[in-house]
């Protein structure tokens, strides 16, 4: 991973803070994400990473600084526009449309890479009607690719644990995202299902998609990940490759509380 | 497509057309006030169509909706009657009234964007209100709505010389003012059912879909919720104007007091009752709501007469009671309605498995 030292940098958060009431969540967060990698995101809970997260994709608006995606500022307080850009995200505590399919569910998903009207939808003409059929192709398509097909026609509160966290991860990538921001995905899962994880995110990078991950399981990280950066108490202790950052001793400090 | 040439399902089709097309006439049988009683039900299926698009697709409980209703009758009204002289056709009128509606519909929309469930509900109310207590007085300084009064000899719906408020001939059969406006109606209504089913699975109808389930979900994947809801507000807004024009012209006559706020209620109980969000279950629920009330109001009185051989409860007051318990078991042992989509209906089952 050294020779992409040089690659482009995706994402770059400068000095992002947030606090909440007292409780100071971000303190000046400066990190930057180069396209390609898989970047992780740890520390101790409480540490600030969701915050970190709402923050980029816009459902808080920081105190202070920035972040600038692609090579232009990201704007605070528009979410959909967030998504807009190429930043999608899952989250910590499922968030999925639950009396909608699955297949509705990844629809939903394209709904910002398409453009159909209420005026398409009563006339039906062959415009709306392609878009149509190329939505749920593409719907079917990411079904399989996270290899829950089987699913499309069950509601997706009636899914499985494992598969709910995988639709949600097809939803965010119908949007066809740049970043794709994993919150916990491994959470509750067993070994089975988190080696599965570990390829299905493998496997994304591999296609093109830069990700940003949030996660609990050390050993998921370190194993996956191109760089790690770590937080605590809001702010950043390290970022740097995984073997560089097991080894700080301010790291072990924040996990083991010594 | 091949759905429809399925031949069982041609034979339906064929079916319900011919009753639709021959109810009038049925119900004629039994006097004209049954053809208009029926040609309230369809109104009362355009009400509710509408308020699914708010309550049922987007998941915003609006319990103003009447106040659309209202706005489109009075634009009729206002727009074609002696009372400011103008007589303009109504087929100018009608999309006039629905973009009034919808321009109320924003008004409503827009301050209340960032509430939901109870707290929308109450602004809502409010606002049905308000509109209903405006009519009521913009009869001072400049006398716009007549006040209580109401404005009286709105023209009929009338294409040419061809008025729909009076009985005439077509194809040697005689056809009254009530059973030409049935079908008037009968056509808008298949047009309201057209627009929201196509609406439904539509990417408008799933993003509305996705804020009703959750909000934050939704914008995260890059619905833009501020506008989306604005046009459900719009959407259900215009089909309540246009409904509104349609009632004016029908009756002749509107009143402040059409529009009450039991009337939103009951628009609301219509779409809940039929299955929130299922157009065959809202339209049900429609038609049995509207209907039930009158078919009470007749039965009630000759069936006590009938058991007890004398008046033992008021007619008018059993005829609400037996109304208000309908609506109780109903919701007691059917809570997604009498007629849920059949993805809702499973969840249910799935939740009462669970529990047992």
């Amino acid at each position: 991973m050294r020779g992409r030292a040089m690659a482009e940098l995706l994402l770059q958060a400068n000095n992002v803070a947030k606090h909440f009431g007292g409780v100071q969540a971000l303190r000046d967060v400066s990190l930057s994400i180069r396209s390609g990698e898989i970047y992780g995101l740890i520390g101790p809970n409480g540490a600030g990473k969701t915050t970190f997260f709402n923050c980029l994709t816009g459902l808080y608006i920081p105190d202070g600084g920035g972040f600038v995606f692609d090579g232009q500022p990201l704007l605070a307080d528009a979410p959909h526009q967030a998504a807009e850009r190429g930043i999608a995200r899952t989250f910590q505590n499922i968030r999925l449309f639950g009396n909608m399919t699955a297949l509705e569910n990844v629809m939903v998903g394209r709904h910002v890479r398409t453009g159909a009207g209420v005026l398409g939808a009563i006339l039906q003409n062959a415009a709306t009607r392609a878009e149509e059929a190329a939505i749920k192709q593409r719907a079917i398509d990411l079904l399989h690719y996270v290899r829950i097909e089987d699913r499309a026609d069950d509601l997706a509160r009636n899914l499985s644990y494992g598969d709910q966290r995988r639709l949600e991860i097809a939803r965010a990538l119908a949007t066809e995202p740049k970043l794709l921001c994993l919150d916990e995905p491994a959470a509750g899962m067993n070994h089975t299902e988190t080696d599965e994880l570990r390829e299905l995110i493998d496997g994304i990078r591999r296609d093109g998609t830069t990700v940003l991950l949030i996660e609990h399981d050390v050993k998921l990280v370190m194993g996956l990940c191109d760089r790690v950066a770590v937080l605590d108490y809001g702010a950043l202790v390290i970022e740097d490759v995984p073997a560089v950052v097991q080894k700080d001793q301010r790291v072990i400090e924040a996990y083991l509380g010594a | 497509m091949s759905k429809w040439l399925n031949p069982r399902s041609a034979f339906g089709i064929t079916l319900i057309v011919v009753a639709l097309l021959a109810l009038p006439f049925v119900a004629a049988m039994g006097g004209q006030a049954w053809v208009r009683i029926l040609n309230f039900a369809i109104l009362y299926v355009f009400l509710a169509l509408g308020l699914n698009i708010v309550v049922g697709y987007a998941g915003l409980l609006d319990l103003g909706y009447i106040a659309f209703y209202a706005v489109g009758a009075y634009t009729y009204a206002l727009l074609a009657s002696p009372h400011f002289g103008l007589h303009w056709p109504f087929w100018v009128i009608l999309p006039i009234g629905a973009l009034v509606a919808c321009f109320f519909g924003v008004i409503l929309g827009s301050p209340t964007l960032k509430l939901r469930g109870d707290y929308l509900a109450i602004v809502t109310l409010g606002f049905g209100e308000i509109v209903r207590i405006f009519m009521n007085n913009l009869n001072a300084p400049i006398n716009i709505t007549n006040g209580a009064q109401g404005i009286t000899l709105i023209d009929p719906v009338a294409i040419g010389d061809f008025k729909f408020s009076t009985t005439s001939q077509i194809l040697g059969i005689s056809m009254s003012g009530p059973q030409k406006y049935y079908y008037l109606l009968l056509a808008l209504v298949i047009l309201v059912i057209i627009i929201n089913l196509r609406l439904q699975n539509s990417r408008v109808g799933r993003a509305w879909q996705a804020i009703r389930e959750d909000e934050i979900a939704a914008k995260a994947v890059g619905i833009n919720t501020r506008n989306l809801k604005l046009l459900a507000f719009a959407m259900g807004a215009s089909f309540g104007g246009v409904a509104g024009g349609v009632f004016s012209a029908m009756q002749g006559f509107v009143s402040p007091e059409s529009f009450s706020l039991i009337e939103s209620i009951m628009i609301l109980a219509m779409v809940v009752l039929g299955g929130m969000g299922h157009i065959p279950g809202v339209i049900l629920g429609a038609v049995l709501l509207s209907i039930l009330p009158e078919a009470l109001r007749y039965g009630v009185g000759p069936i006590q007469m009938a058991v007890f051989g004398k008046m033992l409860v008021d007619p008018e007051s059993l005829r609400m009671l037996i109304f208000g318990l309908a609506l109780v078991l109903v919701m007691r042992f059917k809570p997604a309605g009498l007629w849920p989509s059949p993805e809702r209906k499973r969840e249910l089952s799935d939740a009462g498995a669970g529990n047992g």
